[in-house]
Protein backbone atom coordinates (compact mmCIF):
# COMPACT_ATOMS: atom_id res chain seq x y z
CA UNK A 1 0.00 0.00 0.00
CA UNK A 2 1.09 3.41 -1.10
CA UNK A 3 -0.13 6.69 0.39
CA UNK A 4 0.78 9.93 -1.68
CA UNK A 5 0.45 13.78 -1.02
CA UNK A 6 0.86 17.22 -1.58
CA UNK A 7 1.93 19.61 1.97
CA UNK A 8 3.74 22.10 1.72
CA UNK A 9 5.67 22.78 -1.79
CA UNK A 10 7.02 18.78 -1.29
CA UNK A 11 5.76 15.90 -2.70
CA UNK A 12 5.60 12.52 -0.57
CA UNK A 13 5.34 8.82 -0.90
CA UNK A 14 4.31 6.40 2.28
CA UNK A 15 5.28 3.05 1.80
CA UNK A 16 2.86 1.62 4.49
CA UNK A 17 4.25 -1.93 4.94
CA UNK A 18 7.80 -1.41 4.92
CA UNK A 19 7.82 2.25 6.70
CA UNK A 20 9.92 4.26 3.98
CA UNK A 21 9.31 7.23 3.24
CA UNK A 22 9.92 9.04 -0.41
CA UNK A 23 10.54 12.56 -1.35
CA UNK A 24 9.74 12.83 -4.60
CA UNK A 25 9.56 15.42 -7.65
CA UNK A 26 6.12 15.95 -9.80
CA UNK A 27 7.64 13.86 -12.71
CA UNK A 28 8.60 10.54 -10.23
CA UNK A 29 4.92 11.38 -8.25
CA UNK A 30 2.77 10.73 -11.80
CA UNK A 31 4.45 7.43 -12.33
CA UNK A 32 4.38 6.33 -8.69
CA UNK A 33 0.17 7.37 -9.13
CA UNK A 34 -0.08 5.45 -12.44
CA UNK A 35 2.22 2.31 -11.45
CA UNK A 36 0.11 -0.15 -10.23
CA UNK A 37 -3.03 0.59 -13.07
CA UNK A 38 -0.57 1.41 -16.12
CA UNK A 39 1.63 -0.76 -17.91
CA UNK A 40 5.21 1.11 -18.33
CA UNK A 41 4.90 2.21 -22.07
CA UNK A 42 1.29 3.64 -21.07
CA UNK A 43 2.97 5.39 -18.24
CA UNK A 44 5.53 6.90 -20.53
CA UNK A 45 2.66 8.10 -23.15
CA UNK A 46 1.17 9.56 -20.56
CA UNK A 47 4.24 11.43 -19.15
CA UNK A 48 5.39 12.45 -22.60
CA UNK A 49 1.51 14.03 -22.87
CA UNK A 50 1.50 15.43 -19.70
CA UNK A 51 5.49 17.30 -19.64
CA UNK A 52 4.94 18.14 -23.23
CA UNK A 53 6.12 21.73 -22.36
CA UNK A 54 8.91 20.86 -20.41
CA UNK A 55 11.67 20.10 -23.09
CA UNK A 56 14.00 18.23 -19.82
CA UNK A 57 11.84 15.55 -19.57
CA UNK A 58 12.59 13.67 -22.07
CA UNK A 59 11.43 9.70 -23.08
CA UNK A 60 14.77 8.79 -21.43
CA UNK A 61 14.33 10.70 -18.20
CA UNK A 62 10.76 9.07 -18.10
CA UNK A 63 12.27 5.50 -18.43
CA UNK A 64 14.70 6.35 -16.06
CA UNK A 65 12.15 7.13 -13.42
CA UNK A 66 10.10 3.95 -14.45
CA UNK A 67 14.07 1.95 -13.67
CA UNK A 68 14.12 3.46 -10.15
CA UNK A 69 10.49 2.86 -9.26
CA UNK A 70 10.78 -0.63 -10.46
CA UNK A 71 14.27 -0.75 -8.18
CA UNK A 72 12.32 0.48 -5.01
CA UNK A 73 9.75 -1.90 -5.73
CA UNK A 74 12.23 -5.24 -5.74
CA UNK A 75 14.34 -3.85 -2.89
CA UNK A 76 10.86 -3.78 -0.32
CA UNK A 77 10.85 -0.12 0.03
CA UNK A 78 8.32 1.07 -2.60
CA UNK A 79 4.69 -1.39 -3.22
CA UNK A 80 5.81 -3.30 -0.73
CA UNK A 81 3.46 -6.81 0.68
CA UNK A 82 1.50 -6.86 3.99
CA UNK A 83 3.75 -10.03 5.63
CA UNK A 84 3.15 -9.25 9.09
CA UNK A 85 -0.50 -10.37 9.56
CA UNK A 86 0.10 -13.91 11.11
CA UNK A 87 2.89 -13.42 12.90
CA UNK A 88 1.50 -10.71 14.80
CA UNK A 89 -1.88 -12.20 15.82
CA UNK A 90 0.44 -15.35 17.16
CA UNK A 91 1.91 -13.04 18.95
CA UNK A 92 -0.94 -11.23 20.43
CA UNK A 93 -2.26 -15.01 22.02
CA UNK A 94 0.70 -14.71 24.08
CA UNK A 95 0.43 -15.22 27.69
CA UNK A 96 0.78 -10.96 28.39
CA UNK A 97 2.78 -9.86 31.32
CA UNK A 98 1.53 -6.62 33.44
CA UNK A 99 4.28 -3.65 32.36
CA UNK A 100 2.50 -0.67 33.30
CA UNK A 101 -0.01 0.97 35.55
CA UNK A 102 -2.04 3.72 36.13
CA UNK A 103 -2.42 4.76 39.22
CA UNK A 104 -5.59 6.77 40.47
CA UNK A 105 -4.33 7.70 43.75
CA UNK A 106 -7.20 10.35 44.16
CA UNK A 107 -10.74 10.35 43.22
CA UNK A 108 -11.19 14.09 43.59
CA UNK A 109 -10.06 17.30 41.62
CA UNK A 110 -9.71 21.04 42.61
CA UNK A 111 -10.95 22.22 39.43
CA UNK A 112 -13.93 21.51 37.69
CA UNK A 113 -12.92 21.13 34.06
CA UNK A 114 -15.96 21.23 31.78
CA UNK A 115 -15.04 18.36 29.21
CA UNK A 116 -13.77 16.11 32.07
CA UNK A 117 -13.92 11.83 31.33
CA UNK A 118 -13.53 11.53 34.88
CA UNK A 119 -16.20 13.61 35.99
CA UNK A 120 -14.81 15.95 37.78
CA UNK A 121 -12.60 13.51 38.69
CA UNK A 122 -14.97 11.02 40.53
CA UNK A 123 -15.46 8.65 37.52
CA UNK A 124 -19.02 8.58 38.53
CA UNK A 125 -18.50 6.82 41.24
CA UNK A 126 -17.55 8.58 45.20
CA UNK A 127 -14.90 10.68 46.03
CA UNK A 128 -11.92 8.74 47.23
CA UNK A 129 -8.00 8.77 48.27
CA UNK A 130 -5.80 5.41 47.54
CA UNK A 131 -4.49 4.19 50.68
CA UNK A 132 -0.87 3.24 50.90
CA UNK A 133 -1.92 -0.10 51.59
CA UNK A 134 -4.21 -0.35 48.31
CA UNK A 135 -0.80 0.90 46.63
CA UNK A 136 1.49 -1.23 47.75
CA UNK A 137 -0.81 -4.06 46.74
CA UNK A 138 -0.84 -2.41 43.24
CA UNK A 139 3.15 -2.16 42.99
CA UNK A 140 3.42 -6.29 44.58
CA UNK A 141 0.91 -6.95 41.72
CA UNK A 142 2.91 -4.86 39.13
CA UNK A 143 6.15 -6.76 40.44
CA UNK A 144 4.88 -10.36 40.16
CA UNK A 145 2.86 -10.16 37.41
CA UNK A 146 5.65 -8.65 34.99
CA UNK A 147 7.78 -11.76 33.80
CA UNK A 148 11.10 -10.99 32.99
CA UNK A 149 10.60 -7.30 32.52
CA UNK A 150 12.40 -5.13 33.96
CA UNK A 151 11.02 -2.00 33.20
CA UNK A 152 8.09 -0.82 34.67
CA UNK A 153 6.04 2.32 34.62
CA UNK A 154 3.77 3.72 37.29
CA UNK A 155 1.99 6.65 36.45
CA UNK A 156 0.22 8.59 39.54
CA UNK A 157 -3.13 9.88 37.95
CA UNK A 158 -6.15 11.04 39.40
CA UNK A 159 -8.44 12.93 39.58
CA UNK A 160 -5.62 15.18 40.72
CA UNK A 161 -3.10 13.46 42.11
CA UNK A 162 -1.38 16.02 44.23
CA UNK A 163 -4.33 15.89 46.45
CA UNK A 164 -2.97 12.57 47.79
CA UNK A 165 1.01 13.79 47.60
CA UNK A 166 2.00 11.88 50.86
CA UNK A 167 0.76 8.48 49.68
CA UNK A 168 2.58 9.53 46.33
CA UNK A 169 5.56 9.69 48.27
CA UNK A 170 5.47 6.52 49.98
CA UNK A 171 4.22 4.61 46.74
CA UNK A 172 7.73 5.38 44.96
CA UNK A 173 9.94 5.07 47.94
CA UNK A 174 8.31 1.71 48.37
CA UNK A 175 8.96 1.03 44.52
CA UNK A 176 12.19 1.73 45.11
CA UNK A 177 12.96 -0.78 48.17
CA UNK A 178 11.68 -3.32 45.83
CA UNK A 179 13.68 -2.67 42.70
CA UNK A 180 17.13 -4.00 43.41
CA UNK A 181 15.99 -7.35 44.96
CA UNK A 182 13.11 -8.24 42.10
CA UNK A 183 15.44 -6.88 39.30
CA UNK A 184 13.08 -4.37 38.22
CA UNK A 185 13.08 -0.76 37.06
CA UNK A 186 10.48 1.64 38.00
CA UNK A 187 9.28 4.77 35.78
CA UNK A 188 7.35 7.11 37.73
CA UNK A 189 5.30 9.80 36.00
CA UNK A 190 2.49 12.48 37.29
CA UNK A 191 -0.57 13.85 35.43
CA UNK A 192 -1.28 17.60 37.28
CA UNK A 193 -3.67 20.40 36.77
CA UNK A 194 -0.96 22.49 39.13
CA UNK A 195 -3.07 23.76 41.41
CA UNK A 196 -1.23 23.13 44.57
CA UNK A 197 2.25 22.66 42.93
CA UNK A 198 4.55 23.76 45.37
CA UNK A 199 8.93 23.93 45.88
CA UNK A 200 8.52 20.83 47.67
CA UNK A 201 6.67 18.31 45.72
CA UNK A 202 8.56 20.08 42.55
CA UNK A 203 11.94 19.03 44.24
CA UNK A 204 10.47 15.41 44.83
CA UNK A 205 9.34 15.38 41.26
CA UNK A 206 12.46 16.47 39.82
CA UNK A 207 14.00 13.79 41.75
CA UNK A 208 11.92 10.54 41.09
CA UNK A 209 9.58 11.52 38.19
CA UNK A 210 10.80 10.54 34.79
CA UNK A 211 7.93 12.53 33.43
CA UNK A 212 5.30 15.45 34.52
CA UNK A 213 2.47 16.28 32.52
CA UNK A 214 1.12 19.67 33.56
CA UNK A 215 -2.43 20.81 32.30
CA UNK A 216 -3.27 23.76 30.87
CA UNK A 217 -5.33 24.81 27.88
CA UNK A 218 -3.24 27.52 25.94
CA UNK A 219 -4.23 31.03 26.08
CA UNK A 220 -6.23 32.21 29.20
CA UNK A 221 -9.37 32.89 27.88
CA UNK A 222 -9.45 29.45 26.49
CA UNK A 223 -8.01 27.88 29.44
CA UNK A 224 -10.39 29.74 31.98
CA UNK A 225 -13.57 28.48 30.20
CA UNK A 226 -13.31 25.08 30.11
CA UNK A 227 -10.85 24.50 33.34
CA UNK A 228 -12.95 26.81 36.32
CA UNK A 229 -12.30 26.20 39.77
CA UNK A 230 -15.08 24.56 41.28
CA UNK A 231 -16.45 27.39 43.10
CA UNK A 232 -16.08 28.86 39.79
CA UNK A 233 -14.38 32.22 41.60
CA UNK A 234 -10.59 32.87 39.82
CA UNK A 235 -8.84 31.90 37.33
CA UNK A 236 -6.42 28.76 36.93
CA UNK A 237 -4.54 30.12 34.07
CA UNK A 238 -3.23 33.02 36.27
CA UNK A 239 -2.10 30.06 39.22
CA UNK A 240 -0.47 27.54 37.46
CA UNK A 241 1.45 29.70 34.84
CA UNK A 242 4.11 30.46 36.73
CA UNK A 243 4.53 27.08 38.48
CA UNK A 244 4.72 25.53 35.17
CA UNK A 245 7.53 27.89 34.01
CA UNK A 246 9.02 26.80 36.81
CA UNK A 247 8.39 22.85 36.27
CA UNK A 248 9.98 23.35 32.55
CA UNK A 249 13.07 25.33 33.81
CA UNK A 250 13.83 23.26 36.92
CA UNK A 251 13.52 20.59 33.92
CA UNK A 252 15.89 21.85 31.78
CA UNK A 253 12.95 22.38 29.36
CA UNK A 254 13.06 18.20 28.99
CA UNK A 255 10.94 15.08 30.13
CA UNK A 256 7.72 17.24 30.87
CA UNK A 257 4.93 18.32 28.65
CA UNK A 258 2.69 20.88 29.45
CA UNK A 259 -0.71 19.51 27.93
CA UNK A 260 -3.81 21.37 26.68
CA UNK A 261 -7.30 20.04 24.93
CA UNK A 262 -9.03 21.84 21.84
CA UNK A 263 -12.64 21.86 21.72
CA UNK A 264 -15.15 22.92 19.15
CA UNK A 265 -15.04 26.30 20.81
CA UNK A 266 -11.62 27.23 19.93
CA UNK A 267 -10.80 25.52 16.60
CA UNK A 268 -7.60 27.33 16.28
CA UNK A 269 -5.88 26.11 18.53
CA UNK A 270 -2.54 27.03 16.75
CA UNK A 271 -2.72 30.16 18.67
CA UNK A 272 -2.95 28.06 21.75
CA UNK A 273 0.03 26.15 21.08
CA UNK A 274 2.33 28.72 20.19
CA UNK A 275 1.41 31.31 23.30
CA UNK A 276 2.14 27.95 25.14
CA UNK A 277 5.79 27.96 22.84
CA UNK A 278 5.94 32.16 23.33
CA UNK A 279 5.33 31.52 27.40
CA UNK A 280 8.54 29.35 27.03
CA UNK A 281 7.65 25.70 26.77
CA UNK A 282 9.21 23.78 24.27
CA UNK A 283 7.08 20.24 24.81
CA UNK A 284 3.95 20.64 24.02
CA UNK A 285 0.50 18.60 23.32
CA UNK A 286 -2.45 20.51 22.56
CA UNK A 287 -4.93 17.37 21.85
CA UNK A 288 -8.84 17.46 20.40
CA UNK A 289 -11.34 16.82 22.96
CA UNK A 290 -13.11 13.64 22.41
CA UNK A 291 -16.42 14.02 24.15
CA UNK A 292 -20.28 13.08 22.77
CA UNK A 293 -21.73 15.08 19.93
CA UNK A 294 -24.44 16.25 22.48
CA UNK A 295 -21.98 18.33 23.75
CA UNK A 296 -21.79 21.77 22.83
CA UNK A 297 -17.71 22.21 22.77
CA UNK A 298 -16.99 18.55 21.18
CA UNK A 299 -15.72 17.95 17.86
CA UNK A 300 -18.19 18.10 14.76
CA UNK A 301 -17.62 16.28 11.37
CA UNK A 302 -17.77 19.43 9.79
CA UNK A 303 -14.98 21.20 11.95
CA UNK A 304 -12.52 19.01 10.57
CA UNK A 305 -11.71 20.58 7.53
CA UNK A 306 -10.71 23.70 9.62
CA UNK A 307 -9.01 21.54 12.15
CA UNK A 308 -6.74 19.95 9.00
CA UNK A 309 -6.06 22.80 8.11
CA UNK A 310 -4.83 24.61 11.47
CA UNK A 311 -2.55 21.39 11.50
CA UNK A 312 -0.96 22.43 8.41
CA UNK A 313 -0.60 26.37 9.58
CA UNK A 314 1.11 24.92 12.54
CA UNK A 315 3.40 22.82 11.05
CA UNK A 316 5.07 25.71 8.65
CA UNK A 317 4.98 27.96 11.66
CA UNK A 318 6.88 25.27 13.61
CA UNK A 319 9.72 24.56 10.47
CA UNK A 320 9.62 28.56 10.72
CA UNK A 321 10.35 28.58 14.38
CA UNK A 322 13.30 25.86 14.36
CA UNK A 323 15.21 27.76 11.68
CA UNK A 324 14.77 30.75 13.84
CA UNK A 325 16.19 28.91 16.72
CA UNK A 326 13.14 29.04 18.27
CA UNK A 327 12.17 25.52 17.63
CA UNK A 328 9.81 23.57 20.06
CA UNK A 329 8.60 20.08 20.23
CA UNK A 330 4.59 19.76 19.43
CA UNK A 331 3.58 16.13 20.82
CA UNK A 332 1.35 15.21 17.73
CA UNK A 333 4.09 16.06 15.43
CA UNK A 334 6.81 13.89 16.81
CA UNK A 335 7.64 10.74 14.43
CA UNK A 336 10.56 8.71 14.59
CA UNK A 337 11.08 7.36 11.11
CA UNK A 338 15.07 5.78 11.42
CA UNK A 339 14.06 3.90 14.55
CA UNK A 340 11.13 3.56 16.40
CA UNK A 341 9.63 0.65 17.46
CA UNK A 342 8.99 -3.12 16.11
CA UNK A 343 5.99 -4.32 13.94
CA UNK A 344 4.50 -6.01 17.17
CA UNK A 345 4.86 -2.86 19.09
CA UNK A 346 2.85 -1.43 15.82
CA UNK A 347 0.03 -3.61 15.33
CA UNK A 348 -0.31 -3.84 19.52
CA UNK A 349 -0.44 -0.10 19.97
CA UNK A 350 -1.15 0.55 23.78
CA UNK A 351 -1.88 -3.00 25.55
CA UNK A 352 -4.96 -1.67 27.10
CA UNK A 353 -6.08 -4.09 29.27
CA UNK A 354 -2.61 -6.72 28.77
CA UNK A 355 0.03 -4.88 29.40
CA UNK A 356 -1.26 -1.88 31.23
CA UNK A 357 -3.88 -1.72 33.73
CA UNK A 358 -5.75 1.05 35.63
CA UNK A 359 -6.20 0.98 39.15
CA UNK A 360 -8.59 2.45 41.27
CA UNK A 361 -8.51 4.11 44.74
CA UNK A 362 -9.86 1.02 46.44
CA UNK A 363 -7.82 -1.67 44.09
CA UNK A 364 -10.44 -2.91 41.08
CA UNK A 365 -8.19 -3.25 38.21
CA UNK A 366 -10.06 -1.53 34.79
CA UNK A 367 -8.35 -1.81 31.09
CA UNK A 368 -7.41 1.86 30.83
CA UNK A 369 -8.17 5.14 33.09
CA UNK A 370 -10.90 5.38 30.37
CA UNK A 371 -12.64 2.93 31.40
CA UNK A 372 -12.59 3.12 35.41
CA UNK A 373 -16.15 3.99 36.76
CA UNK A 374 -17.87 1.58 33.46
CA UNK A 375 -18.46 -1.62 35.47
CA UNK A 376 -18.96 -3.95 32.59
CA UNK A 377 -15.44 -2.79 32.08
CA UNK A 378 -14.07 -4.32 35.30
CA UNK A 379 -11.13 -6.82 35.21
CA UNK A 380 -10.27 -7.89 38.73
CA UNK A 381 -8.23 -6.46 41.95
CA UNK A 382 -4.87 -5.69 43.13
CA UNK A 383 -5.29 -8.74 45.60
CA UNK A 384 -6.87 -11.28 43.60
CA UNK A 385 -5.61 -10.31 40.13
CA UNK A 386 -7.79 -10.50 37.06
CA UNK A 387 -10.64 -12.62 37.58
CA UNK A 388 -12.97 -11.34 34.21
CA UNK A 389 -10.51 -13.48 31.56
CA UNK A 390 -12.98 -13.53 29.23
CA UNK A 391 -12.72 -9.25 29.23
CA UNK A 392 -9.15 -9.73 29.17
CA UNK A 393 -8.87 -12.42 26.02
CA UNK A 394 -10.75 -9.17 24.01
CA UNK A 395 -8.36 -6.70 25.10
CA UNK A 396 -5.24 -9.31 23.85
CA UNK A 397 -6.93 -9.76 20.43
CA UNK A 398 -7.10 -5.38 19.90
CA UNK A 399 -4.89 -4.68 17.39
CA UNK A 400 -4.59 -3.43 13.57
CA UNK A 401 -5.82 -6.23 11.99
CA UNK A 402 -9.08 -6.66 13.96
CA UNK A 403 -10.22 -3.60 12.80
CA UNK A 404 -12.08 -3.13 9.85
CA UNK A 405 -11.45 0.25 9.02
CA UNK A 406 -7.85 0.35 9.23
CA UNK A 407 -7.73 -2.12 6.63
CA UNK A 408 -7.22 0.36 4.29
CA UNK A 409 -5.32 3.11 6.35
CA UNK A 410 -1.80 4.75 5.21
CA UNK A 411 -1.44 5.71 9.10
CA UNK A 412 -2.34 2.07 10.44
CA UNK A 413 1.32 1.48 11.43
CA UNK A 414 2.32 5.08 13.04
CA UNK A 415 -1.30 5.06 14.55
CA UNK A 416 -1.76 0.90 15.88
CA UNK A 417 -5.39 1.02 15.53
CA UNK A 418 -6.17 4.04 17.77
CA UNK A 419 -7.77 4.09 21.00
CA UNK A 420 -9.87 1.18 22.45
CA UNK A 421 -11.76 3.68 24.52
CA UNK A 422 -12.38 6.33 22.27
CA UNK A 423 -13.43 3.24 19.63
CA UNK A 424 -16.11 2.11 22.64
CA UNK A 425 -17.88 5.54 23.30
CA UNK A 426 -18.41 6.23 19.88
CA UNK A 427 -19.19 3.06 18.21
CA UNK A 428 -19.77 0.51 21.12
CA UNK A 429 -16.97 -1.91 20.54
CA UNK A 430 -13.81 -1.56 21.19
CA UNK A 431 -12.59 -2.61 18.02
CA UNK A 432 -14.57 0.08 16.27
CA UNK A 433 -13.12 3.13 15.34
CA UNK A 434 -13.78 7.05 16.05
CA UNK A 435 -13.95 8.48 12.48
CA UNK A 436 -13.40 11.88 13.92
CA UNK A 437 -10.13 10.78 15.78
CA UNK A 438 -8.78 9.24 12.62
CA UNK A 439 -8.78 11.76 10.22
CA UNK A 440 -7.03 14.11 12.22
CA UNK A 441 -4.37 11.60 13.10
CA UNK A 442 -4.13 10.95 9.47
CA UNK A 443 -3.66 14.61 8.97
CA UNK A 444 -0.94 15.24 12.10
CA UNK A 445 0.60 11.71 10.49
CA UNK A 446 0.64 13.80 7.55
CA UNK A 447 2.06 17.09 8.97
CA UNK A 448 4.53 15.50 10.99
CA UNK A 449 6.03 13.37 7.68
CA UNK A 450 6.46 16.60 5.88
CA UNK A 451 8.21 18.30 9.05
CA UNK A 452 10.66 15.54 8.14
CA UNK A 453 10.87 16.16 4.36
CA UNK A 454 11.52 19.68 4.96
CA UNK A 455 14.54 19.23 7.30
CA UNK A 456 16.12 16.64 5.23
CA UNK A 457 15.94 19.59 2.75
CA UNK A 458 17.16 22.46 4.50
CA UNK A 459 20.05 19.22 6.14
CA UNK A 460 20.82 19.11 1.89
CA UNK A 461 20.87 22.83 1.28
CA UNK A 462 22.97 23.39 4.61
CA UNK A 463 25.46 20.79 3.20
CA UNK A 464 26.11 22.27 -0.14
CA UNK A 465 27.08 25.85 1.65
CA UNK B 1 16.99 13.47 -7.43
CA UNK B 2 14.03 12.71 -8.58
CA UNK B 3 13.18 10.54 -5.82
CA UNK B 4 14.60 10.67 -2.26
CA UNK B 5 14.27 8.46 0.57
CA UNK B 6 13.91 9.70 4.31
CA UNK B 7 15.01 6.48 5.80
CA UNK B 8 16.44 2.73 4.44
CA UNK B 9 15.35 0.54 7.45
CA UNK B 10 12.47 -1.90 6.65
CA UNK B 11 9.70 -2.91 9.09
CA UNK B 12 9.98 -6.34 7.93
CA UNK B 13 13.59 -5.99 9.36
CA UNK B 14 11.85 -6.00 12.67
CA UNK B 15 9.77 -9.10 12.28
CA UNK B 16 12.21 -11.35 13.60
CA UNK B 17 14.16 -9.65 16.28
CA UNK B 18 11.41 -7.26 17.42
CA UNK B 19 8.52 -8.47 19.92
CA UNK B 20 10.91 -7.75 23.43
CA UNK B 21 8.12 -5.71 25.32
CA UNK B 22 10.88 -3.64 27.07
CA UNK B 23 9.87 -0.53 25.16
CA UNK B 24 7.49 2.16 26.95
CA UNK B 25 3.71 1.91 27.05
CA UNK B 26 2.58 4.32 24.68
CA UNK B 27 -0.98 6.07 24.51
CA UNK B 28 -0.74 9.42 30.06
CA UNK B 29 5.24 8.93 23.84
CA UNK B 30 3.11 7.63 20.85
CA UNK B 31 3.71 4.59 18.90
CA UNK B 32 4.72 7.12 15.97
CA UNK B 33 7.98 8.80 18.25
CA UNK B 34 8.59 5.83 20.67
CA UNK B 35 12.27 4.95 21.61
CA UNK B 36 13.25 1.61 21.12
Amino acid sequence: MVHQYKSNGYNIVLDVNSGCVHVVDDLAYDVIALWEKSTPEEITAAMLEKYADQPDITQTEIEQVIADVRSLQEDGSLFSEDVYRDAVIDFKKRNAVVKALCLHVAHDCNLGCKYCFADEGEYMGRRALMSFEVGKQALDFLIQNSGSRVNLEVDFFGGEPLMNFDVVKQLVAYGRSQEKEHNKKFRFTITTNGVLLNDEILDFVNQEMGNIVLSIDGRKEVNDRMRPFRNGNGSSYDLILPKFKKVAESRQQDRYYVRGTYTHFNKDFASDVLHLADQGFEQISVEPVVAPASQPYAIREEDVPELCAEYDKLAKEILARRKAGKGFNFFHFMIDLTGGPCIYKRISGCGAGTEYLAVTPWGDLYPCHQFVGNTDFLLGNVYEGIKNTELQDRFKLCNVYARESCKDCFAKFWCSGGCSANAYHFSGDINGNYEIGCELQRKRIECAVMIKAAEAAQDAEQAEE
Amino acid sequence: KRIQTLNSRNLKETLKVGGCGECQTSCKCTVANQHC
